[in-house]
């Protein structure tokens, strides 16, 4: 079975002269407890088809599907207990005035656990938060830590499905690196299925198998994670990507993007 | 680049922000020194360290209940810890700019994005509307936004992420300011954009000869982009050098920070995680100034 699948997926905003086609004719197959990786040009649409899998663009056409179930105009309870999603900006997504043991409290209640206070205690430790952040408030947080909330609250119910919006693009390095083996580890216990945003390379190259390329809307190209490493590809948009990541990757000043010789 | 005492538009010296907490005090950055020329001043560090907090406490943005203190943050000889409320606002955004880490989030929600522009445009340079629009929409082409006409015209919520970054990167330019502290600025662009949007603010430095201070997690691209880093550890800056030596430096907390990252060149089944030793935390702080 397959964990996501997408044909042939239109999204777009506004009518008449004001209509943005955000997304054209995307396809992605990610087979049950895969993980594949979008990236892109900014503004090319990787967020809209996470948005639009997860029901919250309703300005659609083309062919969804998940864990075999294809997907209408709304979502029930029973489809965010199987898909959850970590939001790129980790500002808007949290609410200002509940406190941690509330946003994820709420979470927990809303999908029917009982152990919430046991549960609460494993999720802030899973994502490396100690015990005493379960009653800040999100203003009392830094960037990385509300992020660290974000994808315990996504971890609550237990989901098969993880839509990621750049879930490491506003960690340090070292927290990115503790979520991203936690994310590993996650996946391999549990058969989790992925699809994650990234406009990391090296951190979609280190999670996910496949990735599909994206550039003004269109899937440009879509290929291995071993291909990309290996520089086999044929849209110029791909390889210009590739080879300004690996320039910038290298750090030692010997990359083409050193701004001052 | 030359650097030294009077060259320096900023400097700072024994930084504290407090936040009084059920538990106590807590103090998020605990007194720091730096000073600040015309060149990109990197800070770097974990998540929680204190970057954002050392920021905002330099336009004594931190929300109360939060203290700040300091012996001096003299801005090209005035001290800033002596203003007043109100000449600290002529100070924000006329001669220190501030792009925050969470860029939707300073914008009005309820106002479109190229409006927001053209109002802060106009307050600076006190022109008509129509020459305010045009000069905004050179302003969103300037960081590459495409289809600025569109853009314009967008509210927050309609923006993409990295176009809510270079947004943000836009305004904040407007005033010509002589300080720009950016936090996490290209965050969320990916490496082309990403370099595009450097290049403008070092033309900034370079040609305008302003002050950056470049607040990222991400090493590399400070080790490339900056002339100099100060590497932070719970409050304290912990190890300082020079940009493009970043990967030789030596204290084990930045070596545990370059030895975490993911390489595409080179993967790994496991990351390697920061040990961290208690003892870092009581290592005095280093000073940044030159
Ligand atoms: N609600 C909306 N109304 C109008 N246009 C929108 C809306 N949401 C998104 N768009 C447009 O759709 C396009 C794709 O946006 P999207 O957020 O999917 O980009 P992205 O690939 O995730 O970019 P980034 O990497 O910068 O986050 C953009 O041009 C954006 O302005
Ligand atoms: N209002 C507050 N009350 C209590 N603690 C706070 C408050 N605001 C911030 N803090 C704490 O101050 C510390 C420093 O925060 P700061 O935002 O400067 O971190 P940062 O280095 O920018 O991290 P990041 O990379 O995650 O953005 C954090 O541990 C944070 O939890
Ligand atoms: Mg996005
Ligand atoms: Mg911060």
């Amino acid at each position: 079975m397959s964990g996501i699948l997408i044909d042939g997926l239109n999204v777009w905003f506004g009518e008449h002269e004001m209509r943005v086609d955000a997304v054209k004719g995307a396809s992605i197959s990610v087979p049950e407890g895969g993980s594949f990786g979008l990236v892109g040009e900014s503004g090319s649409g990787k967020s809209t088809i996470l948005r639009a899998l997860t029901g919250l663009v309703p300005t659609w056409n083309g062919y969804m599907e998940v864990l075999g179930t294809p997907l209408g105009a709304k979502r029930d309870r029973s489809f965010y207990r199987k898909v959850q999603m970590v939001f790129q900006d980790p500002y808007a997504s949290l609410h200002p005035r509940h406190s941690v043991d509330q946003v994820l409290g709420e979470t927990l209640s809303l999908h029917g656990f009982r152990d919430i206070d046991a549960r609460i205690s494993k999720l802030l430790d899973d994502v490396g938060l100690g015990a005493s952040f379960r009653f800040r408030y999100p203003h009392q947080l830094s960037g990385g830590q509300r992020q660290r909330v974000a994808i315990a609250r996504a971890l609550a119910p237990e989901p098969q499905i993880l839509l990621l919006d750049e879930p490491t693009s506003a960690l340090d390095v070292s927290v990115q690196a503790e979520i991203l083996n936690l994310l590993s580890d996650l996946r391999k216990e549990r058969n989790l299925t992925y699809l994650m945003v990234s406009h990391n390379l090296a951190v979609v190259g280190h999670i996910c198998s496949s990735i599909a390329v994206m550039q003004l809307g269109e899937i440009v190209e879509t290929l291995s994670v071993e291909q990309m490493r290996a520089q086999e590809t044929q849209h110029p948009y791909t390889k210009h990507l590739l080879a300004s990541s690996l320039g910038a990757i290298k750090g030692d000043g010997s990359g083409a993007d050193r701004a001052h010789g | 680049m030359t650097n030294g005492a009077d060259n320096n538009l900023l400097e700072i010296q024994d930084l504290w922000v407090k936040f009084p907490t059920r538990s106590g005090i807590f103090d998020a950055v605990r007194g720091i020194s730096f000073s600040l020329g015309r060149e990109r001043l990197g800070i770097v560090g974990e998540s929680g360290s204190g970057k954002s907090m050392t920021g905002r406490a330099i336009l004594r943005l931190i929300r109360p209940p939060g203290i700040v203190s300091a012996a001096r943050i003299d801005l090209e000889g005035e001290n800033l810890m002596e203003l007043s409320e109100r000449q600290m606002r002529s100070v924000r955004g006329q001669r220190i700019s501030m792009i925050m880490q969470d860029p939707k989030f300073s914008l009005n929600p309820v106002m479109r994005v190229g409006e927001q522009i053209s109002e802060a445009y106009r307050l600076h340079a006190n022109t008509s509307k129509a020459a305010a629009k045009r000069k905004s929409l050179e302003m969103l082409e300037a960081v590459k936004i495409r289809d600025p006409e569109r853009v314009y015209s967008l509210f927050p919520h309609e923006v993409s992420g990295g176009m809510g970054q270079r947004i943000m990167i836009a305004m904040m330019m407007i005033p010509d300011p002589k300080i720009l502290i950016a936090d996490e600025p290209t965050s969320a662009l990916d490496v082309s954009v990403q370099m595009q949007v450097l290049e403008i603010m070092d033309n900034l430095v370079r040609d305008r000869g302003m002050g950056l201070i470049f607040i990222s997690h991400d090493l590399n691209l400070v080790s490339a982009f900056c002339d100099r880093v100060l590497i932070m550890y719970a409050g304290r800056v912990i190890e300082t050098c020079r940009a493009d030596r970043l990967h030789e430096a030596k204290h084990p907390y930045t070596r545990g920070l370059l030895n975490s990252l993911p390489r595409l060149d080179a993967p790994v089944e496991r990351l390697e995680v920061l040990k961290r030793d208690p003892a870092w935390r009581d290592e005095d702080s280093i000073s940044g100034q030159t």
